[in-house]
């Protein structure tokens, strides 16, 4: 069994990422992708392709998906998962906006597989 | 083990032969092939296209080096046989190359006929033949003046055409009284003649050459034998052709008019075959493909012990002269036991006539209107008997049943055994099967599948029929291909909007050409990026978002999320500051990897993002700018040491390649441009394999461009002689900046010359020197705005959110 209530950290501001764009936060070893969308929702997913292990956050938003720079993956920030016919999911964390300050919870939603 | 088969000679019948024979079985055969000409196997029946310059010589290539490689075969270009020991069963090559065979296939060809009159070997006289023809043609083109073509039948026709297209004055000799005499007669002889004359064709008929004449140790003109002389720089024989049999006659085997064969393509030696326009089958000698091809699938059935046979061919023949419809078939020489019913519409310039023998069709011409050729031919082949529709069989299909038939009706009406593709003979239901069994469609994909209209083009207007009444609405003849999966339009409809509705920004852009995403996806924004940046220089702002990382970060990303730094080195030239800073940037940043590149300059690999605004600033110290090794823009330009220090050297090349890399830094392109300045013919910049390259000669500069040396391999075509560096300048400029305002995003220059013309665009550069000057105004504006050194930039700040994380925690944070 593994209950923990859900930790929120602060990350910073919505405004340090642009629009359809990404900024990467650093947990240890680990390298977080948090997203911003043309229309503001915030996501946060590994910064590891699922197909080429490529970092995700330099790669060009869509309008909920990202372009993997690497091999050109095409990747959900909704869900994490790859997109047409591509099969694969990168691990996505929960994040929220309170006032203007962003909060991830840093134990994955969704695990990569 | 497999047997070894040798073809000598590597047309278009040895060709197709090869390809029934390894879809039947790949491996039954170990194949070596000698081929005189130094190519690979390509479509002759395109050649006067080439000549008349609407395809190249990459759009007619049927298979090409990767073809053989994977087939296995080994091809020997440029290796005439010379010697064939029929005893030890090898074949030698002049340069000593030597195969052995269990199966021998001739397939030599056949040669063009070059009548002896007196100058008939003087330069300039030629024949057309193969792609060296059509080269030596389109050089002596370039020099314009006249050209005499001897020979008023398709192939001389063709040339003259072509050679029209090419700009030379061009006159047609022709011995007997009409044009095309074995396939037409006299009054359609005579509405070809004034369609030939009406394009500005000189032609004389009843005209017999007597001697060439000399000028300058070249050809200077011809004389006729009633004492005319006509003043030319080259003249053309196109009298006829001779199967080829010299090698097959030298050892041995049997041969007439052509090398003898049976029903079964085999010669007098039971190991030996003949195939194609070299052989003679039951007393004629083909020079028409579809006869060949069907050769090459007997004689391929029968390498593999089947036993099909050749019964002969009757033949159709188009003249591939853009805007004249002639189309013939079969047998139309006038005899007692023939009748013959005719069509005339003068004004209409329509002409037909039909040759009956015992109620069936043994002869058809079509003029002016040929779209019934197929629908009569089909006819002929099959010895229908035409006693019920006699009368009104001269008006084709459409008043056999009732009602006029559109050209679509006529095309559902044909049986399905009807040929439609003559030169590969494929008839109805085979096209129609493939399109529903395989899927296909398009064009391409059925050329690809079945070979229907892939040799000469004549029936592609009948595929397409096809295609469009197998699939209904759902085929698109005219469909593009769009930009991405986010709009169906295509490159050229975004940038047309842009420029005239005046759109300024990405999301205008979506809103007004309705695209279906909210936002765009990362394979259409930095095409409209581009297009915006180039459009409105100085009011568009360059969306950063919408750029791949490279461009965003002015480094190349690699696989491992590292990146590569490439700084400037103007036309290739560093000196000791520039290289002792980058040695103290590889120390200090511990950098992994440094490597010279292409380009010359110096790569410096596996640098952590976060070190990449304190290597620019190092780098940046003794005056280093970005090399821009990432940009769709200008990359390098390549130089050798020209006269500075060459002994070869015509000019200074590395003081040209360096101004011309000062003048368009920074610039961006549809896709990445790459330059090189050879200070002479020598080359050693190679700039004929770059998008432009100049050689610099003793009487000035050749500009050269659309060269590749990437995933296509290419060599550059000439645009043109200037004589200053200045010209160079403003040529390269304009030639750029034409290139920046059409090319598709991601086309590189020789796709967009593909696509666009090399012709056209040469025209364009080189002659308008209107429109040459205002490309080149619209370059430096532009330019105003785009040579800003992207390093800097950065250092002093801008987009600092790139290079550093938005946050750093402790892995015991949250824990």
């Amino acid at each position: 069994m593994n209950i923990t209530a859900e930790i929120w950290t602060k990350i910073g501001s919505i405004s340090d990422i642009p629009q359809r764009g990404a900024r990467r936060v650093k947990y240890g070893a680990v390298v977080i992708a948090i997203f911003r969308t043309f229309d503001d929702r915030i996501f946060a997913l590994e910064d590891v392709c699922t197909n080429c292990d490529g970092p995700i956050s330099q790669g060009i938003v869509g309008d909920a998906s990202v372009a993997c720079p690497i091999c050109n993956w095409e990747i959900s920030l909704e869900t994490g998962e790859a997109m047409g016919a591509d099969v694969g999911q990168v691990a996505t964390y929960p994040v929220r906006l309170e006032g203007g300050i962003l909060q991830i919870s840093l134990s994955p939603a969704a695990k990569a597989a | 083990m497999s047997k070894k088969l040798v073809i000598v000679g590597n047309g278009m019948a040895p060709g197709r032969m090869l390809e029934y024979l390894f879809e039947a079985d790949r491996d039954a055969y170990e194949v070596t092939i000698f081929n005189a000409e130094p190519r690979v196997n390509y479509n002759r029946l395109m050649l006067s296209p080439v000549l008349s310059g609407e395809k190249s010589y990459e759009d007619i290539i049927t298979h090409g080096d990767a073809w053989y490689a994977e087939h296995n075969v080994t091809l020997h270009k440029g290796a005439k046989v010379t010697k064939i020991d029929r005893d030890a069963k090898t074949v030698t090559s002049e340069a000593g190359i030597t195969a052995s065979y269990d199966k021998l296939v001739i397939a030599t060809g056949s040669s063009p006929f070059i009548i002896p009159i007196p100058g008939h070997n003087l330069n300039g006289v030629m024949v057309y033949r193969d792609l060296d023809d059509v080269e030596g043609m389109l050089n002596a083109a370039k020099g314009g003046g006249r050209a005499i073509v001897i020979g008023g039948g398709l192939l001389g026709l063709e040339a003259a055409a072509g050679l029209k297209e090419q700009g030379m004055d061009v006159t047609v000799l022709h011995l007997m009284p009409t044009l095309m005499e074995r396939q037409m007669d006299e009054a359609s002889g005579h509405l070809l003649k004034q369609a030939i004359q009406a394009r500005g064709i000189d032609v004389l008929t009843e005209a017999n050459s007597k001697a060439i004449i000399e000028k300058d140790g070249r050809v200077g003109g011809i004389e006729l034998e009633d004492g005319t002389v006509i003043e030319a720089s080259i003249v053309v024989m196109a009298v006829g052709i001779r199967p080829a049999m010299g090698l097959a006659k030298e050892i041995g085997i049997e041969c007439n008019r052509g090398v003898l064969v049976d029903d079964q393509m085999v010669t007098s030696d039971p190991d030996v075959y003949a195939l194609g326009e070299c052989a003679e089958h039951r007393g004629l000698c083909y020079g028409l493909v579809a006869p060949l091809y069907e050769m090459g699938k007997v004689l391929a059935d029968h390498l593999l012990q089947g036993n099909t046979e050749y019964h002969g061919s009757v033949t159709a023949t188009k003249l591939k002269v853009t805007g004249i419809d002639l189309y013939s078939a079969g047998d139309f020489a006038e005899g007692e036991d023939r009748e013959e019913i005719v069509l005339r519409d003068a004004t209409a310039g329509v002409y037909k006539r039909l040759v009956l023998k015992d109620e069936k069709i043994i002869g058809a011409v079509l003029y002016g209107e040929t779209a019934d050729g197929p629908w009569f031919f089909d006819m002929l082949k099959k010895g229908t008997d035409v006693s019920e529709m006699r009368e009104t069989l001269i008006f084709g299909p459409a008043f056999q049943g009732g009602a006029p038939l559109d050209p679509m009706e006529a095309v559902a009406a044909l049986p399905d055994d009807a040929e439609i593709c003559g030169c590969n003979g494929i008839c109805k239901s085979t096209i129609t099967n493939s399109i529903t069994e395989l899927g296909l469609t398009s064009l391409d994909e059925v050329r690809a599948h079945t070979k229907a209209s892939a040799s000469c083009g004549t029936c592609s207007n009948l595929v397409g029929n096809l295609l469009q009444l197998t699939l209904g609405d759902s085929y698109n003849p005219d469909a593009v291909t769009p930009v991405c999966g986010c709009t169906d339009h295509g490159h050229e409809v975004v940038r047309q909007a842009i420029k005239q509705k005046r759109l300024k920004t990405i999301p205008e852009v979506l809103q007004a050409l309705e695209w279906k995403s909210s936002t765009g996806c990362a394979k259409c924004r930095p095409a409209l990026n581009y297009y915006l940046v180039a459009e409105w220089p100085g009011e568009y702002e360059d969306d950063y978002q919408s750029r791949f990382i490279n461009e965003r970060v002015h480094a190349n990303i690699q696989k491992d999320g590292t990146y590569s730094v490439v700084p400037r080195m103007w036309g290739g030239v560093t000196n000791a500051a520039e290289l002792r800073a980058i040695a103290d940037v590889v120390d200090k940043f511990d950098i992994p990897s440094v490597k010279m590149t292409g380009g010359q300059r110096i790569d410096l690999l596996g640098i952590q993002k976060e070190d990449l605004l304190g290597v620019w600033e190092d780098l940046g110290k003794v005056g280093f700018v970005s090399g821009q090794a990432y940009a769709k823009g200008l990359r390098t330009v390549k130089t050798c040491v020209g006269s500075d220090w060459c002994r070869f050297g015509t000019q200074d090349s590395t003081g040209l390649g360096i101004k011309i890399e000062k003048f368009t830094w920074g610039a961006w392109t549809p896709a990445k441009l790459k330059l090189a300045v050879s200070g002479c013919p020598r080359n050693c910049s190679e700039a004929t394999c770059k998008d432009i390259g100049i050689i610099c000669v003793q009487a000035g500069y050749e500009i050269h461009f659309g060269g590749a040396a990437g995933l296509d391999i290419k060599g550059t075509e000439v645009l043109g002689l200037v004589e200053t560096e200045e010209a160079v300048m403003e040529h390269v400029v304009a030639l750029i900046q034409l290139y920046r305002e059409e090319g598709h995003y991601l086309e590189r220059i020789y796709k967009w010359c593909k696509r666009r013309g090399f012709d056209t665009i040469r025209t364009l550069i080189m002659e308008d020197g209107d429109l040459r000057k205002a490309l080149y105004e619209r370059f430096v504006y532009s330019q105003k705005f785009a040579q800003v050194d992207p390093w800097s930039e950065r250092v002093s700040g801008k987009d600092k959110h790139e290079f550093n994380p938005m946050a750093v925690l402790e892995r015991e944070a949250a824990e």
